[in-house]
């Protein structure tokens, strides 16, 4: 059971009001036009799954409704830091695979 | 291997069941192997089993890193059925139907396969229609099922609240008398005395933490207990932990990795004789042999390795189940335990080459593997064994996610089980 600090609501509440929504910093493809099957599917389909540090995409769907983000443990399930749309990780995520197509890759959003 | 039967379980009580053979041995394992199967679960060791008694490949180890089952195989609800709705799944899940209706025989070794039927409710209009859709496209490839009203279902399951006036009210179900459940831990067991005794080696307590890949090529495995063993081809079937084990090929799989929770009662009398499953209010339930009700409903919904889960989740899960039981609600929870599933985009499984020659994964299995467990370990075996993928395993490449090919099972799998 989790106690999340909402961002913007500047307050802790429990986990039943948030939705996970997934990998974090996932970069929509700039040139839609010109992508290949390959990095379509990569885009749409593959994410990071590491057993350590995550970068999440969180929403407070029965509160103030806004999206932040999360670095959280997936093996302890640890609370690493909260921070919001438009702020950048300070903890970095467990070592992954990146994507093939690194115009996706969370890495690539952090240095940019 | 001594072989079990009636007549053995007497002989020994003369002996007051000390004289038993150990059921597989514990050995060291070689330098080099055929094949070497990483993940010691139900998966893993139907595989390991069929490569050596179908496929006459017997110089293969199974490389796991706890004791024999103690993933998902054992932490599973059970529920064995075949009623998916695509070609490819159906035909799949059917085939590990027919080898189930088979494998206690062909093991020597009870695993309490019990075809006591499947029950998929419908409580809404549309729930209706993926139904008759479902169990026409399941009639035609030679699948048994049934429609039923809320009448037949109330005749099936008398203890059920089927009354118009719930919030879900009961609208009928799918039945597939074929369905039912199996006792899990046998099943690992039963594959493990199986391959064991046609010459594999079951290695526990040992991680698999790395491959040795030559241009190209896995050439072996890095154990933290014995160092590089060699193979010639490897099989991975860690279920949750894939794409850890993705990572350290340098690859990615379409996984996520979350947990699954399940929970039974403390034991009472029989009053559940078959499986009663629910997309729309999201739990499933069955009695055991012992007299428990096995529980279980969806997943966590964050990404987790940790095999617990949040309450919240079993919240839901107990809520969903009195809704059509408010019978049990004086019952009382006895345990509680998660597993981590490895879903997939599309629900199905990931059985596939890979960009590495000779390494194969079989994973994706999610919140519905282990009815598959026979019909998986056999085709991934054949794959293994001729190089090239079983007929019923192709189309679970990983590349679907590439090609758009998906095999989009939400409808019929929808609740996790
Ligand atoms: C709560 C719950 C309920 C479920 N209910 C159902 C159901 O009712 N019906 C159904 O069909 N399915 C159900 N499932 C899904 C089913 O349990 C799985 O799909 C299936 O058991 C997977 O089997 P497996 O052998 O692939 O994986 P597992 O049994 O998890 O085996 C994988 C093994 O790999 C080992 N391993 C991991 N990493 C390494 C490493 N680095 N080195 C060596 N070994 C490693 C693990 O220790 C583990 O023993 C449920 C799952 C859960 C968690
Ligand atoms: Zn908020």
């Amino acid at each position: 059971m989790f106690l999340i600090y909402c961002p913007y609501c500047e307050e802790e509440r429990a986990e039943e009001e948030f939705h996970a929504s997934g990998e974090a910093h996932i970069v929509r493809p700039t040139d839609p036009e010109s992508l290949s099957d390959e990095a379509w599917g990569d885009y749409v389909f593959f994410r990071k799954n590491p057993r350590g540090n995550h970068h999440e995409l969180w929403q407070h769907t029965t509160g103030c409704r806004k999206f932040f983000y999360m670095t959280r443990d997936t093996a302890t399930y640890e609370i690493k830091e909260i921070y919001k749309v438009g702020e950048q990780p300070k903890v970095a995520t467990a070592p992954a695979v990146p994507n093939k197509y690194d115009q996706f890759s969370s890495e690539q959003a952090v240095k940019k | 291997m001594q072989h079990y039967s009636g007549f053995g379980l007497l002989k020994h009580a003369m002996s007051h069941h000390e004289n038993w053979q150990r059921v597989w041995r514990n050995p060291t394992p070689k330098k080099s192997y055929d094949v070497v199967i990483v993940g010691g679960g139900g998966h893993g060791l139907a595989t390991a089993y069929y490569l050596a008694k179908e496929f006459g490949i017997t110089n293969v180890a199974v490389i796991e890193k706890g004791y024999l089952g103690g993933g998902n195989t054992a932490r599973n609800t059970t529920i064995v059925r075949s009623n998916y709705l695509w070609d490819e799944s159906a035909f799949l899940y059917e085939h590990a139907m027919k080898l189930w209706e088979g494998l206690s025989q062909d093991l020597n070794y009870n695993v309490m396969f019990s075809q006591r039927g499947v029950l998929n409710l419908g409580h809404t209009l549309q729930d209706m229609r993926d139904i008759s859709r479902r169990v026409n496209a399941n009639r035609l490839n030679g699948i048994d099922g049934e429609m039923l009203d809320a009448q037949q279902v109330k005749e099936i399951v008398p203890d059920m609240d089927c009354s118009a006036n719930r919030r879900y009210p009961v609208m009928g179900a799918s039945w597939q008398p074929r369905g039912g459940v199996a006792r899990h831990d046998a099943v690992a067991w039963g594959f493990a005395r199986g391959a064991d005794a046609l010459g594999v080696d079951l290695i526990q307590q040992c991680a698999v933490e790395g491959f040795e890949i030559e241009d190209g090529t896995v050439t072996g495995v890095k154990t933290t207990q014995y160092g590089t063993i060699k193979a010639g081809k490897v099989g991975c079937v860690v279920a949750g932990n894939s794409g850890v084990l993705a990572d350290m090929a340098g690859l990615r799989l379409p996984l996520e990795s979350h947990p699954l929770q399940a929970l039974v009662s403390e034991p009472i009398k029989p009053i559940l004789d078959t499986v009663v499953m629910s997309n729309h209010v999201h739990g499933y339930v069955s009695q055991s042999d012992k007299g428990d009700l096995v529980i279980g409903a969806g997943i966590d919904g964050y990404n987790g390795y940790g095999q617990r889960g949040s309450y919240p989740t079993i919240e839901h899960t107990v809520s969903a189940i009195l809704e059509l039981f408010p019978i049990f609600s004086r019952v009382r929870m006895n345990r509680q335990w998660g597993g981590i599933v490895d879903t997939t985009p599309d629900a199905c499984p990931l059985i596939s080459k890979t960009e590495i020659e000779n390494l194969y994964f079989n994973c994706g299995w999610g919140t519905g593997g282990f009815k598959a467990t026979p019909g998986s370990g056999h085709v991934f075996a054949a794959s293994l064994a001729k190089g090239e993928m079983h007929e019923l395993a192709k189309p679970f490449s990983i590349d679907r996610f590439n090609t758009g090919a998906l095999i989009d099972e939400h409808g019929a799998a929808g609740v996790a089980h």
